[in-house]
């Protein structure tokens, strides 16, 4: 074991050199160029055994996965933002033909308001095209989660895609030390990639041949319980990879002194870490606060959430998108969840086109979940840090 | 494999797929898999190929076969190539994609894939509309001709643009080898196909594939038209070798245009002014093609307005 000091972008590449990735087709796009130029130097550097594909597109990029993957190797790439809504009609082939492709999303604002930060409306929004999705808070757990995934997506039970998203340049950009595990321990981990179906002309198979009606919903089907089936996956590899390297992230999602918290904030991302101080500054104040650091966007811990939070009063949830619809996605998912449940749920957006998260904004969310769990009347949903005359 | 009787005989495409009685397309697809044999592999994008070839749980493809979406042909086989590449399977990687898949929608992929100079052949299925959805204009359908999206109105009659030439663009990455085909000329066509078979790097066969319902023909009349289409210089039969071009074949005369329009009802509506404007065009082509002046008549004589002879009610398969 060595520990490096490198970016997140870095971390990721580290890990998909040492999954052994063999085809990776790339295109430029801040925040997640360092990753292809990472990896691209890892090959001509003979330190990784791969082809790079210079893709003319990020379309091109998701269509020449798929050929590799449906070829039968293990193949990766990464993206961001616009680069990702280019890929969009490639992402709903690729979960359907159930090739388990791993893409590193390096979150970015996406569309007008135009900006380079970080901004959770890139990937969020694809969370119906069937790829799951597991979000990082550090660049070990990118380097970790690069690994993992694919171990979750290439489970015989699941064979899905599946995207490893880090916030852009908070991750993307910034140094951490990193302990990049052994070759040896990651071949332990990761065995050789088995394709159930592969395009070999000593084998001829079709995959995806126009579907009548009369078939589609059962191929849709078994895509909704391989998502459901990635739930055991994920914790197994959550285990196995905790006993080989000793670091654990606890699957879908992380608790926070939540043993005997009255009141929470869930959400996704480098969110967490300032979260977290939040959680000890208002536990030092005698506050019983806790935390879920969700990390699954899909599957979504749904009646795992539930089990969680039974003893809460209220929670908040913090979304770094909108759905212009009067609440974020992040909120729709876990009040669907909670239903029933007696608990009060408020959103919370905030971190918008990249801007800062203090713990003081932090403060504030927790502030309004504090009173609504007293059983006072708050917003629904607050955007938070709002400039004058808007808030 | 040099002439129509070294071709195998097993078929790679089968019988039993769902295309129209009479399809250039089908019998072009048919002919090019039975020549590149059971060691190949299929990717199609959106197309007539993607709905007659294979209809789950059915296929007609003997060979493994891949299909998912419209644009990205280039791509996608590139993917598939670098996959057995890596796995040690020498097999050939073809994608067959129509004259909207490859002139339009999937130019940039196509240039992509031939600038990388991919080890794969990409064949160009070119039956000149977007057929598969019902007809619409391409940048690959001829002046004047009718589609549903350049209908013969009372203003303006039929598609106003020269067909693009794409393997011209294609030819200018510098990829091995580049040729347009006609099923017409099978000797050629087998030629060809051998060729690119053979060679290593990116390949781009272009081939004329007449469309019954949507040329507004006879389902008898395809291969005719094709040869006609030649004969015309509606068509020219070459290939670029490593960057030498090189026509394969040259008609001796140069038959009037008429002749191919009047055969086919998308161009029954045109005016003498339209045909005049196409034959000046085709003139000015045979003089680039053929290194000569167009000979007479056509060119010397524009032609006279005639009466097109087919009444153009021909809706097989829609």
């Amino acid at each position: 074991m060595a520990v490096k000091t490198i970016t997140g972008d870095q971390a990721v590449a580290y890990g998909a050199m040492l999954a052994r990735a063999e085809v990776v087709p790339g295109f430029p796009i801040t925040p997640q160029t360092i990753i292809i130029e990472q990896i691209s130097e890892f090959i001509n550097d003979g330190l990784m055994d791969a082809d790079f594909i210079p893709a003319e597109s990020e379309h091109s990029v998701m269509s020449v996965a798929i050929g590799a993957s449906a070829g039968g190797v293990r193949t990766f790439t990464a993206t961001s933002s616009q680069g990702l809504a280019l890929m969009y009609e490639m992402l709903f082939a690729a979960a359907p033909i159930r090739l388990p492709v791993v893409m590193a999303v390096a979150n970015r604002s996406l569309g007008a308001a135009s900006g380079i930060w970080t901004e959770h409306n890139d990937s969020v929004p694809v969370r119906e095209s069937g790829w799951l999705q597991v979000y990082v808070e550090s660049n070990q757990e990118a380097l970790d989660m690069t690994i993992q995934a694919f171990r979750i997506a290439e489970d015989r039970r699941v064979m899905l895609p599946i995207m490893v998203c880090l916030d852009g340049f908070i991750l993307s950009h910034v140094v951490e030390g990193v302990d990049i595990p052994e070759q040896a321990v990651v071949d332990r981990f990761l065995p050789k990639f088995s394709p159930v179906n592969v395009l070999d002309p000593r084998d001829p198979v079709m995959m995806n041949p126009v579907t009548p009606p009369e078939f589609a919903t059962e191929m849709r089907y078994q895509q909704d319980r391989a998502v459901e089936a990635a739930r055991v996956a994920i914790a197994e590899a959550d285990e196995e990879f905790a006993a080989l390297t000793g670091r654990r992230y606890g699957g879908l999602f992380e608790s926070y002194r939540m043993d005997d918290a009255e009141y929470a904030l869930a959400g996704l991302g480098t969110w967490a870490g300032i979260a977290r101080e939040a959680v000890d500054q208002l536990r030092s104040e005698g506050k019983k606060a806790g935390l879920i650091k969700l990390r699954y966007m899909r599957p979504f811990p749904g009646q795992e959430l539930r089990q969680a939070t039974l003893n809460l009063k209220s929670l908040g949830t913090f979304d770094r998108s909108a759905a212009f619809n009067g609440y974020g996605p992040l909120f729709t998912e876990v009040r669907n969840a909670l239903y029933g449940s007696g608990i009060m749920v408020t959103d919370h957006i905030a971190g918008i086109g990249g801007r800062d998260i203090t713990v003081e904004t932090v403060r504030d969310m927790y502030d309004i979940v504090e009173r609504s769990a007293r059983g006072e009347q708050v917003r629904d949903c607050t955007w938070h840090t709002l400039r004058g005359e808007m808030q | 494999m040099r002439s129509m009787k070294d071709v195998p005989r097993e078929d790679i495409l089968t019988h039993g797929h769902g295309a129209c009685p009479g399809c250039g397309y089908a019998v072009t697809a048919k002919n090019i898999a039975k020549m590149l044999g059971p060691n190949t592999v299929v990717y199609v994008p959106a197309s007539c190929l993607v709905v007659f070839g294979a209809l789950y749980p059915y296929s007609a493809w003997k060979t493994p076969y891949l299909f998912t979406a419209f644009e990205n042909t280039g791509a996608v086989t590139t993917g598939i190539k670098a996959a057995l590449r890596r796995r040690h399977i020498d097999a050939t990687v073809v994608g067959m994609a129509g004259d909207g898949g490859t002139f339009d929608i999937g130019l940039q992929a196509l240039s992509g894939a031939a600038e990388r100079n991919e080890d794969i052949i990409y064949v160009c299925l070119d039956n000149e509309a977007y057929m598969n959805t019902g007809i619409q204009r391409s940048s690959a359908t001829p002046f004047g001709a009718w589609t549903t999206t350049t209908p013969a109105g009372l203003e303006v009659k039929g598609n106003r643009r020269f067909k693009k030439d794409i393997a011209r663009i294609v030819a200018d990455h510098d990829v091995p080898y580049v040729a347009t085909l006609s099923v017409a000329h099978f000797t050629d066509f087998v030629r060809k196909v051998q060729k690119a078979k053979e060679m290593r790097g990116f390949r781009f066969l272009h081939c004329l594939t007449p469309c019954i319902p949507g040329w507004r023909i006879e389902p008898s009349k395809g291969v005719s038209i094709n040869r006609l289409a030649v004969e015309t210089g509606m068509w020219t039969l070459y290939e670029v070798e490593n960057g030498v071009p090189r026509v394969t074949y040259k008609p001796k005369v140069m038959a009037p245009v008429t002749e191919y329009l009047k055969l086919q009802g998308r161009f029954k509506h045109m005016g003498e002014a339209d045909v005049r404007t196409l034959q000046a065009w085709l003139c000015e082509k045979w003089r680039a093609n053929y290194g000569e002046e167009a000979p007479s008549p056509p060119c010397v004589l524009p032609p006279k307005e005639e009466v097109l002879a087919h009444d153009g009610d021909t809706l097989y398969g829609i």
